[in-house]
């Protein structure tokens, strides 16, 4: 159980992920949440270096500290009653969320452990130039995903700015 | 490779727990970004641990960072006209859907 | 593998204790004072105006979105700009459609006036 590729590292990291993450969904305060989601999705990045996944960890910092997180922190900034304490921020099924939730874990757990013949290979074979790699792998392989992408985003862009205009009438 | 997985599962039943749980919009928005960061994990272990060769998981894993955060924009400019309409952003506000 | 990122995990080390020095030097060195002045809010030496609990204006949430947009088309030009020597045109003409389809977005945002600030 406790020999885990990339060894204390791995479990520093865990813990710190699994408290921040469930710092966002307990805490009282939205903008706190945001905070402790910085916290989580920095550490998920440091996870992806354990796992030879440095393109991947330089693009979850860019993109979900960088910006998701900025335009979380706007978002709670804007609606700002939100930083009133007295409101409860879960409703009155949390009991019984919690139950389920946790059998879920439990439960996927047992399936991953028990339940699942994994075939790992002896040795990682990664190719040793990440981001080469994926540059290749997407300017041929993955070439007409990766131009959709773009649409996708003029897509979100124009829909997101069309219904946050600032009304003038 | 299980410690790695299993922390998946967990990090995913934290963000089921949130969405289920959360009273306001925002909040539920960043519980579904706990929960694409868990399968997120899940791509890269199997990536690292299963697949022969070749980087496809991650590939995979970038695709759902810029998905999730195209979501992320869309969701929050509801959230935003959901604010200025309902005076409000919590879900149980707007229930002009339900009868 | 991971040893080439020691340094950056040595930094974090160091943030972190060097913000926690910061504080806990301030608090067992300082002077307490509750006075009036104390409890402003702190805008860089100027005195503030307004309240703080106001919501922002909806401009930085604009300007956020388009920030986040790019940001996702810059992280596809780093893999791109390894490659592209051995590409060649192929890659570059990729590119340029990936580029020519956002600045159709560029464009709209431009003529909805997102970027006007008055």
């Amino acid at each position: 159980m406790l020999e885990v590729d990339g060894g204390i590292v791995f479990w520093i990291l865990s813990f710190v992920i699994l408290v921040s993450g469930f710092m966002v969904v307990s805490l009282k305060n939205v903008f706190h949440c945001a905070l402790a989601l910085v916290l989580c999705l920095f550490t998920v990045a440091g996870l992806y270096i354990l796992l030879d996944a440095e393109f991947l960890a330089a693009a979850q910092v860019l993109i979900y500290v960088g910006s998701v997180a900025i335009l979380l922190i706007f978002e709670v900034m804007l609606t700002s009653k939100l930083a009133d304490k007295r409101i409860t921020q879960s409703n009155d099924q949390a009991l019984v969320g919690f139950f389920i939730c946790t059998l879920f874990a439990v439960a996927a757990y047992l399936l991953i452990k028990f339940n699942t013949i994994w075939y790992p290979l002896a040795k990682s074979a990664l190719p040793s130039d990440n981001i080469l790699t994926i540059g290749k792998y997407l300017m041929t392989e993955f070439m007409l995903p990766f131009e959709v992408v773009s649409i996708l985003l003029v897509a979100a862009l124009i829909g997101a700015i069309a219904l946050a205009r600032t009304e003038k009438s | 490779m299980i410690p790695y997985l299993a922390l998946a599962a967990i990090l995913f039943s934290i963000g089921l727990f949130g969405v289920m749980t959360r009273r306001n919009t925002i909040g539920i928005l960043m519980s579904l970004e706990l929960m694409f960061n868990a399968v997120n994990i899940n791509f890269v272990t199997f990536n690292k641990y299963v697949v022969s060769d070749g980087l496809v998981g991650q590939i995979f894993a970038i695709f759902i960072v810029v998905i999730a955060a195209a979501e992320a924009v869309v969701g929050l400019a509801i959230v935003l006209l959901i604010y200025r309409n309902w005076k409000g952003i919590d879900t149980d506000h707007f229930t002009v859907m339900k009868w | 593998m991971f040893e080439t990122f020691y340094p950056i995990l040595f930094l974090v080390l160091f943030a972190t204790f060097l913000a926690f020095m910061l504080v806990a030097f301030s608090i067992i060195l300082g002077r307490r004072t509750s006075l009036g002045k104390k409890f402003q809010a702190y805008e860089c030496g100027i005195t503030p105006e307004g309240s703080t609990k106001d919501p922002v204006p909806i401009k930085f949430f604009q300007v956020a979105i388009l920030f986040l947009l790019f940001d996702i088309e810059v992280i596809f030009l780093y893999p791109w700009a390894i490659v592209s020597r051995q590409l060649g045109w192929f890659g570059f003409i990729e590119m340029l459609v990936f580029i020519v389809i956002l600045l159709v977005g560029y464009f709209y945002v431009l003529g909805r006036g997102a970027l006007k600030w008055d």
